[in-house]
């Protein structure tokens, strides 16, 4: 069968200060009926500018695209800006990555799917709404009607992306361009989004193009694989081949860093990530990570609360409560990893603030080595904190852009007078150096640096108090996959030199699995689950865990979820009426140390 | 809504009280007395002084001046100009149209240059209009009005004599020439007026839509294949506004007090005049009474921008 869509040496470049930089350096693919092509690759592969390539939407005056597109039988590239536009959300129709950002927050959504109907089929008003009303039921989104007048801060990530691809099938388009349509979101929402979109693709019979860096994504979801590298197609084939057998070292390299859910079955330390070199494709076998744990408690938090007040009306009137922990009790070895995982509001981060007392706790206490954080006074509270600290998940945020890297890193010796100017900048090289980066590295500015190195530099500063224990909020999630192994394999060669206690919180459940000791699976600001990681994964049993882990896309073609039903569940919210008092809840002990909260009627369903 | 304007509403009243005290206190300390050229009057007997002093209360303690001024105020009476002889509230009446009309004519052309010229300059960022644009804006909110004032008057009232170049409250003439002659000598205070702030709002305008022109939802628009004008006008000029509409609305108690400098060049018998006279004159009443409507204004403009706000941006809910 001919294809819907064949790209032909497609090259884009950009005006950058006068001069041609080429993304994209003649990528080749064609996209059968009905089919799923996946083009996968890190940031700056130039896969996204593929996709805006196709579509014509690059810059007008900074950028040149040159090759072959065919859609059938014309040449998007030679079209006119007219016939363009009829092709765009008629023929071809895209959904983007950042579902929070690609609606117009002014417009009520209804209308702006209205909008591309207008547009291209040329209805009324009225019979707009109609048709918007009936591909609201079809995305799944619940009470369609009466959705369709609301402006999109109304809806949440994963409403907002059912939004975009009710809007992308507003006319029946024969190819859907999908751009990272699922990374913004939360893993049991990406299942679903995955899920209707392999369901429209079968109802609606369209090809799809799909942009993403994560492999799980990409064996769930794709029928072929294109690989991508410095703008070029390395290697493209069927996804099942590509898997089993990477040719190009590259895909090799990609594959080997991919964290696989389900890898760690048998092994009871954590465990480095294999190394394949991306140009010769050798890989080096992981070892698993020495016995860091020692037997003392280094931090035992018990009951920990933290709420936030929601006030509003005439005079500040008490309107509810967000609870974002509720009763969190947990302890943590000196060189053990306690992983805190669970989806966008359920308090994972609030806790780890909380125990920094960044945040100020409502109740609870929080003991290290012994001494009760949150009773210390502000200087006493300086002191401790030098044994706590933090890695944050932007590292493009949390470096101040005009302090150079080591004087950053030399910055907490200076606050806190414990070395000289001199002695801490020569700490600071010293420091650079440990975390694989170069001393002479020292003088340069956050901006110089890729987002992996930025991350080794905030690594590098949070190790200058030698603290015992480190927070990671999601240290490793804003990281492309080949990166975020390296820094993985860092941290744990540090904690096998240091003996530093991670409190690694995560909502990637695959990362989790390879880097920690214990798990504590968070829901609603509370611990549903704790327990040895070998437990957890192997034997889940809150209803909430398993789902979680049913979610998860795992990097396998042949292992391709069987799931059924598209469910439309929003992730549920921790705000509560001012009267609300919190259930009392208790533990089983189903093994030692594995802990399950009791559920309660809500969670039935999802049991049975 | 309705309790969250109730809310502000309450707010407002200490700080207007706040703000009267402190302009009371300031006018009382401030040297000068509406009396003063009595003194010098040798016909006029010192008892007369006296006992004109004592019946508008000048003798009495500040803070008892001020409990006296606020009964009054509240009550509908804002005091008596000692210089004009009529009633504070009819001398302000009679001023404010002018001013109203000068002002809000220089704002809406104002805008009416901006937006466009901002949008369009935006959309082609560095281009020769961009280029153009920005060099006339630069040069507009550099020179101050008095200076583009008198070069009007030079060129157009002086050199070619086209427009009259003082302004003269009671037209003589009825129907359409009234409109007319109005209309003829008001263009000059409102052009300067209106071209400068022109220019700084252009700037905003500019630097709004480009921020809004790389946002994620104006690719998703072009995505959906509408044409250019459509993607400019809903989805790129109606973001861009909302920070532009709540500048403009706070923007116009300053315009007032720019106003000033304005209508005394070009003699508009306008609220400005009203306040530069009384001031030469030591006319207390009128001064405070004039001062306080502009802080009144300033209160009020800050609520209608909040409101405004919210009323662009659906994602600004009032509580």
């Amino acid at each position: 069968m001919p294809p819907i869509l064949s790209v032909r040496d497609l090259a884009t470049a950009f005006r950058v200060d006068g001069r041609w930089r080429p993304v994209v350096r003649g990528v080749s693919f064609d996209i059968g009926p009905r089919e799923t092509v996946a083009l996968v690759g890190e940031s700056g592969s130039g896969k996204s500018v593929t996709a805006l390539s196709i579509m014509r939407l690059t810059p007008r005056d900074a950028s040149r695209i040159t090759g072959a597109v065919r859609l059938q039988d014309r040449d998007l590239l030679t079209l006119s800006d007219a016939e363009m536009r009829r092709v765009r959300g008629g023929d071809v129709a895209m959904v983007f990555q950042e579902p929070m950002t690609s609606l117009n927050p002014v417009l009520t959504v209804g209308f702006q799917i209205a909008e591309a109907l207008v547009a291209h089929r040329g209805l009324s008003r009225s019979a707009a709404e109609a048709e918007t009303v009936r591909l609201f039921d079809k995305v799944r989104i619940p009470a369609a009607a009466s959705r369709v007048h609301d402006h999109p801060h109304r809806f949440s990530g994963g409403m907002r992306q059912r939004v975009m691809i009710a809007m992308a099938l507003a006319c029946r388009p024969k190819l859907l361009i999908a751009d990272e349509p699922t990374t913004a979101l939360d893993v049991t929402i990406q299942a679903q989004i995955l899920d209707l979109i392999k369901l429209l693709q079968d109802e609606e019979g369209m090809s799809v193009l799909f942009i993403t860096h994560d492999m799980g994504v990409v064996a769930e979801i794709a029928d072929r694989t294109v690989v991508m590298l410095d703008g070029r197609a390395v290697e493209s084939g069927p996804t099942h081949e590509i898997f089993r057998r990477p040719t190009h070292p590259y895909s090799r390299a990609l594959l080997a860093a991919v964290p696989a859910l389900g890898a760690m079955q048998g092994r009871a330390r954590p465990t480095r990530f294999p190394v394949v070199d991306r140009v010769t494709g050798e890989s080096a076998e992981p070892g698993e990570a020495p016995d860091t744990v020692q037997p003392a408690n280094l931090l035992e938090v018990r009951n920990l609360t933290t709420r936030f007040e929601l006030r509003g009306g005439l005079f500040g009137r008490l309107r509810g409560r967000v609870h974002a922990v509720e009763n969190v009790s947990f302890d943590l070895k000196a060189g053990e990893t306690l992983a805190l995982v669970g989806e966008s509001g359920c308090g994972k981060s609030t806790t780890g603030r909380s125990v920094l007392r960044l945040i100020e706790p409502l109740a609870g206490s929080v003991r290290l080595d012994g001494e009760d954080i949150l009773g210390l006074p502000p200087r006493a509270l300086r002191e401790r904190r030098r044994r706590m600290q933090m890695i944050f998940q932007d590292p493009f945020a949390s470096l101040d852009p005009r302090m150079s890297v080591g004087a950053a890193i030399a910055e907490p010796l200076l606050i806190n007078r414990l070395a000289s100017r001199r002695e801490a900048h020569a700490r600071a090289a010293d420091l650079l150096g440990r975390v694989g980066l170069k001393p002479e590295m020292a003088d340069r500015y956050p901006h110089e640096f890729s987002g992996g190195q930025r991350q080794r530099i905030c690594i590098a500063r949070a190790l200058a108090l030698e603290p015992k224990l480190i927070v990671a909020d999601e240290s490793v999630s804003a990281l492309d996959v080949s990166v975020k192994a390296q820094v993985i394999n860092l941290m744990l060669d540090l904690q096998a030199s240091l003996h530093l206690a991670y409190l690694f919180i995560s909502h990637d459940m695959a990362v989790v699995e390879r880097v920690s000791h214990r798990v504590a699976v968070m829901h609603l600001g509370e611990i549903v689950e704790i327990g040895p990681r070998a437990a957890v994964f192997g034997a889940p049993q809150h209803p909430y865990t398993k789902t979680l882990l049913a979610a998860v896309p795992v990097p396998d073609p042949a292992r391709r979820g069987t799931r059924h039903g598209v469910r439309a569940d929003e992730i549920r919210s921790p705000i509560r009426p001012p009267d609300y008092v919190p259930p009392e809840r208790c533990y089983r002990e189903v093994s030692p140390g594995h802990l399950v909260q009791v559920w309660g009627a809500e969670w039935e369903a999802a049991a049975a | 809504m309705g309790a969250y304007l109730l809310r502000r509403l309450l707010i407002a009243i200490p700080s207007l009280l706040g703000i009267s005290l402190i302009l009371f206190t300031v006018l009382a300390l401030a040297p000068g007395d509406p009396f003063g050229e009595l003194a010098t009057n040798p016909n006029v007997p010192p008892e007369v002084r006296a006992a004109l002093r004592a019946k508008y209360g000048l003798d009495d303690p500040l803070l008892m001046r001020y409990l006296h001024w606020l009964t009054a105020m509240l009550q509908g009476d804002w005091g008596f100009s000692f210089a004009s002889r009529i009633d504070v509230d009819d001398l302000i009446l009679q001023r404010l149209p002018t001013t109203l009309f000068v002002v809000g004519s220089s704002q809406v052309l104002a805008l009416l240059v901006a937006v466009p010229v901002g949008i369009l300059a935006a959309l082609r960022p560095y281009s020769l209009l961009d280029q153009v644009a920005n060099t006339l804006a630069f040069v507009g909110f550099s020179l101050p009005t008095f200076f583009t004032g008198l070069l009007f008057i030079l060129v157009f009232s002086l050199k070619l004599d086209w427009l009259p170049f003082v302004y003269n409250a009671d037209v003589a003439a009825t129907g359409w020439r009234w409109y007319w002659e109005h209309l003829r000598q008001a263009i000059m205070p409102i052009a300067v007026l209106g071209l400068f702030q022109a220019a700084s709002y252009t700037r905003y305008v500019r630097a709004a839509v480009l921020d809004v022109a790389r946002l994620d939802y104006v690719t998703t628009a072009r995505a959906k294949g509408l044409g250019e004008g459509a993607v400019t006008l809903r989805h790129i000029a109606r973001n861009a506004m909302i920070p532009v509409v709540t500048l403009v609305a706070l923007q116009i108690p300053a315009v007032f007090g720019g106003a000033i400098v304005t209508e005394q060049i070009f003699r508009v018998p306008g609220i400005g005049s009203l306040l530069i006279n009384a001031m030469l004159a030591n006319d207390t009443p009128v001064v405070m009474a004039v001062t306080f409507v502009f802080a009144c204004l300033v209160v009020l403009f800050n609520l209608v921008a909040d409101l405004l706000y919210g009323w662009l941006d659906p994602r600004i809910s009032f509580r």
